[in-house]
């Protein structure tokens, strides 16, 4: 297979550049234990995501168990359709007709918080820009000519990408903050029905809610670790006795 | 051979040794008494065996081993199966434990020259564990069949195609059973992976520990215990390996088991060098990765790979950074096993060999820029010369007076 040995040594090169051309992702600093949160990124998945995106490895009743969301609350508000409780959460969009709509079928997103780290997903879903020349109207910083429309634009506001005042530190002396004029930056023309702040949160707890998605099991694994390292630590004691027992007699 | 011919066990005995057996191998198997940190890996490889195996059996209840319900059926171990997350993580944790002890275990050997006469076969057995276990990781890799198991088992079973006279393009096909990676290899791999491979590691355990039962263990100093023995026959330096190994050993086994779980319980993707991120994203023949990279296990050698520049001699350095492994034990003629009585040219070449082993790990692991492609010739280079210039150095230096019994110990 020499096609397959050229595409690869074609494309040793090109990740270097890549690589040095990687944009700046902002810091998730994702909290598993804060149910609440969870449970509001899960109320924002089902409202604006899950049109398009599926979680067809994860189950509806798995999620409400771990969430604390009752059997009732889930059903009316995160089921949709005539899906059952034990039921994967698939969707009812068939994959051709998206492909069609989008150019790519919208991924399915269990695992994305793992494929893509939640810095990534975070920071893509705070970086889409207006572009009249994209076919939904709007581009992304992270992830160039995507082909997923704006879907939180109602929430966000319009943000555009141009030149604009960036604040680089304070005036050591002044304590006043210093601004530079920085080209191709993106910033909020217009505010949407919530605040840049609030917008920021509600991202948060969903790519929190992603994050329980892509390992459901997690928070419990760090449980269960710690037990285990104290029993091998306690179990450490009578082994190391032991051959200290036996081994006196020798020389 | 029975004293007690009424007990169940004189019964057995003379029917099948097993008290006989237990004796030459556990009881009064004289191992020697200077045994230090370095010689834990034996037997923590052979526990990562164990765990693999037992592990393995279990996943294979719940995997699927086919291209449209691989993917989905590991994420059914880790979501819908009782403690299927756990046993899963052990599996994939495991092979990166499994590999740490084995290359601590292979050091091991190097330091204090293990390979040296009369133990050469037990390095061979040992190095065919290590190319079967290279075969089982690679293979295993393949079948979560995630991205990276799928372009992963692209560019390396390509490497097969570099061969010349029409053999490669025909060789690579019959690997993949397909024109490209597909099902047909998922499925073969499956039962390589599962039921051959594990079979041939097994039987080569059972012969590494034969040979080695043999002619006895070497020990930091080189020394010959069986030259120096009591009235009753017993090596003055030697202990039986039960009790005093099993309960040496088992510390170490604790202590390992502390370091596994946290890595385990904490970080089962080990940081992306374990599980890579890619490899949460199934398999699609489509789309090329950004970064193809093999998972840290396999970094040496395919940073040897990518030095070269050409791609036919790119796949024979890595064949021969493989092979002359094979024939170690006749490239030392150090007239001392022990490197705390080899001379300095070689205390320096195993340093820096293991600084650059290491290296290229790293390397190979890493996307291939200007620098990274300079440091890994810079290493690669050193990694043939420790072996290839052995063979001169081993015999011109100066090497120190062997003592008659072992030093140190307890």
């Amino acid at each position: 297979m020499k096609k397959v040995f050229a595409l690869i040594a074609a494309f040793i090169p090109a990740f270097a550049i890549a690589a040095g051309a990687d944009v700046h992702l902002d810091k998730h600093l994702t909290d598993l234990k804060d149910t609440a949160s969870l449970q509001r990124g899960a109320q924002t998945f089902a409202n604006y995501c899950m049109g398009c995106h599926s979680l067809e490895h994860a189950r509806f009743n798995r999620v409400a168990r771990d969430l604390g969301i009752p059997e009732e609350q889930m059903k009316e508000n995160l089921i949709f359709a005539d899906k059952q409780f034990g039921e994967l959460m698939t969707i009812g969009m068939h994959k051709e007709d998206s492909k069609r709509w989008f150019g790519a079928t919208p991924p399915d997103l269990t695992l994305v918080a793992r494929v893509r780290r939640p810095d990534w997903v975070y920071t893509y879903m705070r970086s889409f820009y207006e572009d009249p020349n994209r076919p939904w109207g709007v581009n992304n910083a992270v992830f160039k000519d995507v082909g997923m429309p704006h879907v939180l634009a109602g929430l966000q506001g319009r943000q555009v990408k141009g030149t604009a005042q960036v604040a680089v530190g304070f005036d050591t002396l002044t304590g006043q903050e210093i601004t530079e004029e920085h080209e191709g930056v993106l910033y909020l023309a217009e505010e949407g029905t919530l605040s840049a702040e609030e917008y920021d949160k509600v991202v948060y707890d969903l790519v929190n809610f992603l994050v329980y998605m892509a390992e459901p099991i997690a928070v419990e694994r760090e449980r269960i670790g710690w037990w285990v390292l104290l029993f091998l630590a306690i179990f450490f004691v009578p082994v190391y006795m032991l051959n200290k027992e036996y081994w006196r007699d020798v020389k | 051979m029975s004293k007690q011919q009424n007990t169940l066990m004189g019964w057995i005995d003379d029917r099948l040794p097993v008290t006989q057996t237990y004796e030459k191998h556990m009881s009064k198997y004289y191992a020697p008494k200077n045994f230090n940190f370095w010689y834990f890996f034996g037997v923590l490889s052979m526990m990562m065996l164990a765990n693999q195996i037992l592990t393995g059996v279990w996943l294979t209840m719940n995997f699927i081993p086919s291209a449209e319900g691989a993917f989905a059926s590991v994420e059914y171990i880790m979501r819908d199966v009782e403690w299927g997350w756990l046993i899963r993580y052990l599996h994939s944790t495991g092979a990166t434990f499994f590999f740490i002890a084995v290359y601590l275990h292979m050091m091991r050997a190097i330091l204090y020259g293990s390979y040296q006469k009369p133990r050469e076969l037990i390095w061979i057995f040992g190095m065919l564990i290590y190319l079967a276990l290279m075969a089982e990781a690679f293979m295993g890799y393949v079948l979560p069949w995630g991205q990276m198991s799928y372009w992963g088992a692209q560019v390396i079973i390509s490497l097969f195609s570099v061969i010349p006279f029409g053999i490669g393009d025909a060789l690579t096909e019959w690997i993949r059973g397909d024109f490209l990676i597909s099902g047909a290899t998922l499925n073969r791999f499956f039962a390589l992976h599962v039921v051959a491979v594990p079979l041939v590691i097994v039987m080569l355990v059972v012969l590494h520990l034969l040979a080695l039962h043999e002619v006895g263990s070497n020990n930091p100093d080189g020394v010959d215990i069986k030259k120096l023995k009591d009235e009753n026959g017993k090596p003055l330096d030697g202990i039986p390996f039960h009790p005093y190994y099993t309960v040496h050993d088992l510390v170490g086994i604790v202590v390992f088991l502390m370091i596994f779980c946290t890595v385990l319980f904490f970080f089962p993707e080990g940081n992306g060098f374990m599980l890579e991120y890619a490899n949460f994203e199934p398999a699609n023949g489509l789309k090329t990765p950004a970064h193809i990279a093999p998972v840290w296990y396999f970094g040496a050698f395919y940073a040897i790979l990518r030095a070269v520049p050409d791609k036919l001699l790119g796949v024979i350095a890595m064949a021969a950074a493989i092979a002359v492994l094979f024939v170690l034990p006749w490239l030392d003629r150090s007239p001392v096993k022990s490197w705390r009585y080899k001379g300095w040219i070689s205390k320096v070449f195993i340093v820096v060999f293991a600084v650059a082993f290491v290296e290229l790990t790293w390397l190979g692991t890493q996307p291939a820029n200007d620098l990274n492609t300079f440091l890994a010739r810079f290493c690669s280079v050193i990694y043939f010369g420790f072996f290839l210039l052995m063979p001169f150095y081993t015999r011109m230096e100066k090497t120190k007076p062997v003592p008659e019994r072992v030093t140190g110990g307890h």
